[in-house]
This record gives C-alpha cells, structure tokens and sequence, in this order.
C-alpha cells in the first residue's frame, strides 16, 4: 500500500511538470491548447531515441525539451498568423505530431529497459553517496523502505525548480506581458507589446515543459510509446483544477504550488481507484474523465449550495425583522 | 504635424447589403500640443477615426501620419510607442487578474523594449505610487490589489494614468467617461485636464457631452455621417454656444442633431 502510494507521489511530482505547462496555456495565456497530447510524446520520443543511440540522458532530456518548444510555437504560428482558432491550431498539430512522433521513433515502441537514463543515474549517484541509508535512517520509524528515495527527491526539486522559475518568470516584464495577453488581450496591444509573438512564445514554453516531462516519464516507465500521451491534456486539466480546488490560485506563486499538489493528489487518487477490484488498467482514462467532472462540478455545487443558504438566512433576517417590527 | 490624416475612407461590409461607409476621405492634422474636442452624432465615425490612428483598424485609402512619419502600414502595437489610449468600457484598458502595480508596470514599458527584469521594482513601485497619488483615489496604498476589484470610476482614473504617465506623442480618449456616473465622469474629466496641461499632450477626445467639448480644448471638431462637418478653434471656439452649435448641424445637415446619448451640457 505505501509503495503504491510511494510510486504515485514520485510520478506525481513527473506530471507536475506536464501539468505546469498546461497551466501556462491554459491558464495564464487562456489558450485551450491541445498540442499538449502530441508534444508530451515528441519529448518522451526524442528523449529515448536519443538515449538509444547513446546520448547522455540529461542531454538528451534538454533536447526533448527545445523540441517540445518548437512543436508549441508552431501551434502558436498556427494561431496568430494562420488565423485558425486555438483549439482547431491545437488538434492539427497534436494529429500531425502522431505521425512525427512515429517517424522519430522508426516503431511505436522504443524500450529503455537496458539503458543508462536520468533515473538510473541519480539512483546510482544517491546509492554510491550513501544518501538512501540515510534518509531510510531517518524514516526507519515508519518501517517503510523504497527502493530508492534517488527519483522521490530529484523530481520532487526538478518539478519545485521548475515552478520557482516560472513564477519568477512570470514576474518579469516579457511575464507580465504574457499574463496580461491572456487577461485582456486587447489592452496588450495598446501597451506596445506583440501578442502575436507572446502567444507563439507562451506556447512554446508551455509544450517545452510538456516534452520534458514526456522525456522524464519515458525514462521512468522504461519505455516511449506512441500511444502515451492520449488524454494527456486532460489529466494536465485535472492536476490544475483539483490544485486550485484544494489548495487555492490567489497569486502565481500559490497556483504553481497548487498545479504540483493536483498534479501528486490525482495520481493519488488513481492509484487508489485502481486498487478498487472490478477496475483494471485500462479504465484508467475513463477514471481521469470522471475525476476531472467531479472536479468541476462539486466546487460549483458547493458555491450555490452556500449561495443558496445566504439566500435563505438573508430572508430569515427580513422576515424576522418585518415580523417584529 | 503631429498628426496628419490624409484623405481617409472606410468602409465595412464593402459591397454586401449592409455596407456603411464610415470614414469619407478625412483629412486632419493636428500640430504639438493641440486638444481636439470631437462630438457627432451615433455612427458619425468617431471610433472608427480613432481605431484607424491607433492602427487597431487599417483604412481602405488614404494615409496616418505620425510625426511627419508614414505609419499607415504600422500595426496597433508598432504605433503605441507614440500614441497612449484610454476606451469608452472601463474593463477595456486593464488586466483584471493582475494587481495595480503590475498593470502600471506594463503600461511603463510603452516605450521600451521588454526584457527578463523584474516588472515591478522598488524603485519603480516609488514612482507608481507617485503617480497614483495624483488621482486623489487612494489607489497608492493599494498597489497589490487586483484590478478587477476596483469600481468602474477607478479603472477608469487608472486607465488614464496608464495612458498617460509615460508621456505619449498623442493620447487618444473615446468618450472615456460615458460608462461612468455623473460625478465620477466629472472627477475623470477633472483629471484628464489636468494631466493634458502637465504633459502638455497633444490629445484627441471624442465626447457626448457638448458642454465638456466646448469647455475643454483649443479646437473643436463636429462629425456626422463619416465627414467632418464642421470645425472651430482659438477665439471663435471660445465664443461658441451649445446652441450655436445645434444650430450649425442644422444649417449644415438640413436636420436635428440625432444622438441618444449626447448630453446638451
Ligand atoms: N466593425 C464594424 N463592422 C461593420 N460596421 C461597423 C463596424 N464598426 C463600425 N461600423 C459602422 O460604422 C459606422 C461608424 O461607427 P463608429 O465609428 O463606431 O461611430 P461613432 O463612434 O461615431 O458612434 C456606424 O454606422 C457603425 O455601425
Ligand atoms: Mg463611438
């Protein structure tokens, strides 16, 4: 059980890094974009092809990532010169990146099993420093020991580094460009900047963070496949929604926070759904849809519930009040 | 010339049933520091004058001219490095999920270039609260509030101040305080004034208020139909009366001045 537990939270902490990028877009730019179910798998391709032929995986994690920004830009060219709506810029190219994903790869398939990968790195590295006889000294009240704590804590700063630079980016001048093109897109342009070229810009960044978390979720599972990012964007929907649910979206700073909580809480939650007998793996979408519904639906139950309530206890008031008087 | 517009046409839905010509061969051309009053009945063409100096919309002919520079090609973002604007919708010239600070911030970048420096510093953010001194609102001790919590009036004031604080070539107002109530349009025009005679701005405004239109400014020019009908300025713009306005548009026109809105002063 905490094993299972364990594993979601590692990989939590891999989507939150999708999940981030999905924020950028969606969020802050306020562009539904769907490239995101392609370019997760262009990172995750280019990652493992790379590391195939015998790239250095960090290397070869930071060129899934500069192709992954391409991939967004060009939904973003797409967009602002091509004139095609976002969601239609997205699906073109998130169609169109299915059959570059399977060129890159030459299969549908590439296994990394054998392979000398960021993951195994890091393993090795905490292994020789020592570092999990530490840690699991620290813990041995628990009387609970992973195989390694090496992935836990590197992706855990991975993903929390990640999200102290966009929010620092999101403080800058080009940031507050970006945000204010998804806010009010007009009054953008009457302050001289290029929404235009901050879209292509924004969405760029958002699908580099996607590919890298494609890259890393590659190398993690052991293999890329052609078919991994189907309904990516959804489950990047579902870390943001239930993050702000949970742990509120007042600033940049707590949003971003809240984006890895959401992204973590949800592989909690399918890891325990899936421990539910009748449900088996490939059920798996199936629950993030239904995750995703409930999560937009009870926050609105909820308010008007309490809306509805203030209603009732405002006309109490009065109806008290014209009794009385 | 600050402004030059030379024998601008507009039309919409050219060739459909409901084409409109909007714009008919204007020409116009203010020097430095010229405050042009603009009135005109409903669809005169006002806004779409405006739009086509701010680049926002491009003319079927003719050309803008911006400081003796053709900028006729120049797209909105391009052209805002001379022009600063403040809209009729109050929501139209803020970000409302963004806080006073960073939309003062964004609007201080005008005219430079963007980089990867903090939008807001503390130097700047000394500066921002300066300025947002001037509008006797109290804004300045609410620096991280977000936009969207201020009233109509508010955004308004600070859409002015974001137009205006970074010294623009030409401001461009239209109707800016006809969204607001009676006493927060006089406070908004209050400040307008204000500001144009500090900067010392060549400015544009468009207005219902015939009374406000004489009241302010050293030219006034009168639209209907696409054309500018009539024009007066300097001493002659002093000696002009509410009614002798009406009575031009009807000597002119043949008819009444037709606008719901217009507010006789
Ligand atoms: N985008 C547009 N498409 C079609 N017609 C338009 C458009 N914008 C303005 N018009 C028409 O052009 C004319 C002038 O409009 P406008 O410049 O907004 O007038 P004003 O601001 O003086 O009231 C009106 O008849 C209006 O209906
Ligand atoms: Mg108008």
């Amino acid at each position: 059980m905490s094993t299972a537990i364990f594993s979601a939270i590692e990989s939590g902490f891999i989507y939150a890094i999708m999940a981030l990028g999905v924020y950028l877009s969606f969020r802050i730019l306020d562009f539904p974009d769907l490239t995101v179910d392609g370019s997760f798998v262009t990172g995750a391709a280019v990652a493992a092809v790379l590391i195939v032929n015998g790239t250095n995986p960090f290397l070869a994690s930071a060129v899934a990532l500069l192709v992954g920004f391409v991939a967004g830009s060009v939904t973003g060219i797409l967009h602002t010169k091509g004139k095609i709506n976002p969601l239609l810029s997205g699906i073109l190219m998130m169609i169109a990146l299915y059959s570059i994903n399977l060129r890159i790869m030459g299969r549908s398939n590439v296994p990394l099993l054998q392979q000398d990968t960021v993951m195994t790195a890091m393993t090795e590295a905490w292994q020789k420093a020592g570092l999990d006889e530490a840690i699991n000294g620290i813990f041995s009240f628990s009387g609970f020991v992973p195989r390694t704590w090496a992935i836990f804590v590197t992706m855990a700063l991975v993903a929390i580094v990640i999200k102290l630079l966009l929010d620092q980016l999101l403080k800058t001048e080009i940031g507050l460009a970006l945000r204010a093109t998804g806010d009010n897109k007009q009054m953008v342009s009457s302050f001289s900047a290029n929404t235009d070229w901050l879209t292509i810009f924004g969405l760029g960044l958002s699908n580099a963070l996607v590919a890298f978390s494609g890259a890393l979720v590659a190398q993690y599972g052991g293999f890329s496949d052609v078919g991994m990012g189907i309904g990516m964007i959804v489950i990047g929907l579902a870390s943001v929604i239930i993050g702000e649910a949970l742990f509120g979206a007042r600033t940049i700073a707590r949003a971003t926070l809240a984006v890895i909580g959401g992204a973590i809480v949800y592989r909690i939650i399918l890891a325990l759904a899936l421990r539910v007998k009748f449900l088996e793996t490939g059920d798996v979408k199936l629950i993030t849809a239904v995750i995703v519904m409930i999560a937009l639906i009870v926050p609105n139950m909820i308010a008007a519930q309490k809306e509805k309530r203030r209603k009732k206890r405002k006309a109490q008031e009065r109806g008290e009040h014209v009794a009385s008087a | 010339m600050l402004l030059a517009l030379k024998q601008v046409t507009k039309v919409f839905n050219e060739g459909t049933i409901d084409e409109k010509v909007a714009l008919r061969s204007i020409n116009l051309t203010l020097a430095p520091g010229d405050f042009v009053t603009i009135i005109g009945s409903n669809g005169a063409g006002k806004s779409t004058m405006m739009n086509i100096i701010s680049g926002r919309l491009f003319p079927d002919t003719g050309s803008v001219w911006i400081n003796g520079k053709d900028v006729t090609s120049l797209r909105e973002h391009e052209r805002a490095r001379y022009i600063g604007r403040v809209f009729q919708d109050p929501l139209a010239g803020t970000a409302p999920n963004m806080t006073i600070e960073e939309n003062l911030a964004l609007a201080y970048n005008r005219t430079k270039r963007r980089t990867l420096k903090f939008g807001v510093t503390k130097k700047r953010r000394d500066f921002f609260r300066e300025a947002l001194a001037t509008l006797h609102l109290g804004l300045e001790n609410r620096l991280t509030a977000k936009v969207g919590l201020l009233s109509g009036g508010e955004r308004q004031a600070l859409s002015l101040l974001m137009a205006t604080f970074t010294k623009p070539d030409l401001l461009l107002l239209d109707e800016h305080t006809a969204a607001l109530d009676p006493a927060r349009a006089e406070l908004v025009t209050e400040l307008t004034k204000e500001i144009v005679e500090k900067y010392k701005l060549t400015t544009l405004m468009v207005t219902h208020n015939m009374e406000q239109a004489l009241r302010l400014g050293n030219r006034l020019i009168m639209m209907d139909q696409g054309q500018i009908i009539f024009e007066a300025s300097g001493n002659e713009k002093q000696s002009l009366t509410v009614e002798r306005l009406l009575q031009e548009f009807q000597r002119i026109r043949g008819s009444q001045f037709a606008s719901d809105r217009a507010v006789l002063g």
